[in-house]
């Protein structure tokens, strides 16, 4: 729908922030990718806000430098670098109307006004607003003041777009609802999204890249399926997913609670550890069982409900079985 | 009382004795001076029909209009430069210019009236100053005459024209701001078509408070007009205690009042006033 951008890799280049003598962002070197949904994951004050606001150019850039292109936008101001952004919560212009709060970018450049209707009408079609043009934000729901956000930030069809947990003010629900409504833009747009964001679940159904970060560096980078199924180490392990970690041979493996059976105690030969079943829980489409394993470790087990229908209770011996494959060893850290 | 809560926010129970107490005490004279401007010195509205009969009385109204809404304006542009300075800087900065704005306050009136006098006075620093290097012949008159009592009436007003608009500007959300530069608008721009609009409940604020409390000054006219120039507090002071005609004073002071009622009252037809003295928007 958007006129296809030729522009819109970003390379950052050995990024540091530092407020004072605290650096809050650390040495980041990044290459992303025209087009891509890129997703920085993270606990809270891990930095992602920080490196997003370089990106966007409201923070100087300590040391290092962020280039578009290959061609270095460290000394451009916020106001020329042409980034759509999508801030933590939203700063619409409450003054303003819908149609008005959309269509500001083009106005400040001194757009026409017929093509200024025409791209606004467009972009209420695209984040489905068109009966709400002429409302002010306080009269909007928190999904469609978002909505609105994205709208306004995509308008001028920047080549870049930057999201800062745009979700985190809207209910469970809803927050499903509109990850579907935005991978769907972004599928239309074709604009590069970086999206920051600490929740894992919308991490792993959104992105096409994720960079874990952690105390202003980054852990691991990869698509959603290799950092679930190859963590490198424990904190990527735990913060995406949950994991189990096992010691053998003094290497630690992480291993996914899914990924583990459980059998009736002594039946197999080539059962990897034995124990006794702490606690059931229900959760519908599995159960979660926990099992106090013999060397005093406690092992997480995922067990789909429909295969298993045998049922296990608090107390009962149990033998653990899974593939080599399934454990993945991690580096130490 | 459950019945009674039913209707009434149990707030104003709490309130309820003070609100008594005020009324007693600010609307029982404001009666008074209603009933005395249709009583003295006979019933009737004599009085009221003395202001399209005496040429004086209207020069004097148009004065004190004049003279406020010039005030108004310079104290407002003013005041909106030091506020916004005042909230833009740095923290100690801001702490000094906090403390000067306060030290202004406590001055008394009289004191901050008669420095201009001395600095500006035909014998005073400043003519001095300029003669002595030769740049004028003749003193500049920038006292006894209206110039003087602009100046005055603008330096006492500033630091009342800057709170209202300090706590409009610093309860904006200033991420509308990087909004707004994000989107490619310049510092003017985003100036014109966000800061200011999100502003003006402040500057409407201010403009009223200013205004209002000028219509009543009486000291800086009289001191820096030097009797040339008549404001219609001076002149209801005369009237009250010269001339004695009450009826006239009282109609006056009932004439302002209903002005600053009057403007109250279009004011509330554009915005709610509850936004412009603080309130929430909604
Ligand atoms: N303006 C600032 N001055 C000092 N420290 C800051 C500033 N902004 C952020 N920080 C610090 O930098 C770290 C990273 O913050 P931030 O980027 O906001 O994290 P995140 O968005 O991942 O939660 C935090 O420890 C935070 O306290
Ligand atoms: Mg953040």
């Amino acid at each position: 729908m958007a006129e296809p951008n030729q522009t819109g890799s970003l390379q950052v280049r050995n990024v540091s922030k530092l407020f004072g003598t605290f650096k809050a962002v650390n040495d980041i070197s990044l290459d992303i990718r025209k087009g891509e949904f890129l997703t920085l994951l993270g606990p809270s004050g891990s930095g992602k806000t920080t490196l997003l606001m370089m990106i966007a150019g409201f923070l100087d850039i300590s040391e290092g430098d962020i280039a578009l292109d290959e061609a270095s936008i460290a000394n451009v101001p916020a106001e020329k670098r042409n980034f759509g952004m999508v801030f933590q919560g939203y700063a619409l212009f409450p003054h303003m109307t819908v149609r008005d709060n959309i269509g500001y970018a083009l106005s400040v450049r001194k757009r026409p006004a017929a093509e200024i209707t025409a791209r606004v009408d467009e972009m209420l079609e695209l984040v489905q607003l068109q009966e709400f043009a002429d409302r002010k934000p306080a009269q909007l729901s928190g999904g469609q003041q978002q909505r609105v956000a994205l709208a306004r930030a995509l308008c001028f069809a920047p080549p870049v777009l930057l999201l800062d947990e745009p979700l985190g003010a809207l209910d469970k629900k809803l927050r499903v609802e509109v990850q579907e409504q935005l991978k769907d833009i972004h599928r239309r747009v074709g604009t590069t999204f970086i999206y920051v964001t600490h929740d894992q679940e919308e991490a792993l159904s959104m992105s096409d890249r994720i960079v874990i970060m952690r105390d202003g560096a980054i852990e691991q980078v990869g698509t959603p399926k290799e950092l679930y199924e190859r963590p490198i180490n424990q904190f990527t392990a735990g913060f995406l997913g949950k994991s189990n970690f096992i010691q053998h041979n003094g290497k630690t493996f992480a291993l996914r609670p899914e990924k583990i059976d459980l059998r009736a105690s002594a039946s197999h030969p080539d059962a990897r550890l034995s124990g006794t079943v702490r606690s059931v829980t229900y959760f519908g489409s599995m159960q979660r069982v926990i099992v106090d394993a013999s060397d005093g470790t406690e092992i997480e087990v995922d067990i789909d409900v429909w295969r298993n229908s045998e049922t296990l209770r608090e107390g009962d011996a149990v033998d653990l079985l899974w593939t080599d494959d399934a454990a993945v060893e991690l580096q130490m850290g | 009382m459950p019945a009674l809560t039913r209707h009434i926010h149990p707030g104003w129970l709490i309130i309820a004795p003070l609100l008594v107490l005020v009324m007693a005490l600010y609307l029982g004279p404001i009666l008074n001076i209603l009933w005395l401007s249709v009583t003295d010195p006979e019933p009737g509205f004599g009085n009221y029909a003395k202001l399209g009969e005496s040429d004086a009385l209207i020069r004097i109204v148009w004065t004190t209009v004049r003279i406020c809404i010039i005030t108004t304006l310079f104290s407002v542009t003013l005041g909106y430069s030091i506020a916004y300075a005042m909230v833009h800087c740095h923290q100690r900065q801001k702490n000094y210019m906090l403390t000067l704005l306060l030290v202004s306050f406590w001055i008394s009136i009289l004191v901050r009236t008669f420095s201009w006098l001395m600095l500006l006075g035909r014998k005073g620093l400043v003519n001095v100053t300029l003669e002595d290097i030769g740049l004028i012949a003749e003193p500049i008159a920038f006292m006894r005459n209206e110039l003087g009592v602009l100046i005055g009436m603008i330096h006492y007003m500033i630091p009342y024209a800057v709170l209202p608009l300090l706590v409009s500007m610093q309860s904006l959300d200033m991420r509308v701001m990087d909004a707004s530069r994000n989107l490619g608008a310049s510092g003017s721009q985003t100036f014109w078509r966000i800061y200011l609009p999100l502003t003006t409940p402040g500057i409407v604020a201010s403009t009223l408070l200013v205004f209002i409390l000028s219509l009543g000054f009486y000291v800086t006219p009289a001191v820096l007009g030097g009797g040339k120039v008549l404001m219609v507090a001076e002149y209801i002071s005369v009237q009250l205690l010269v001339t004695l005609k009450w009826g006239t004073a009282a109609m006056l002071a009932a004439i302002m009042l209903m002005g600053v009622l009057a403007m109250l009252w279009v004011m509330s037809r554009f915005m709610k006033l509850s936004t412009v003295f603080g309130g929430a928007a909604r």
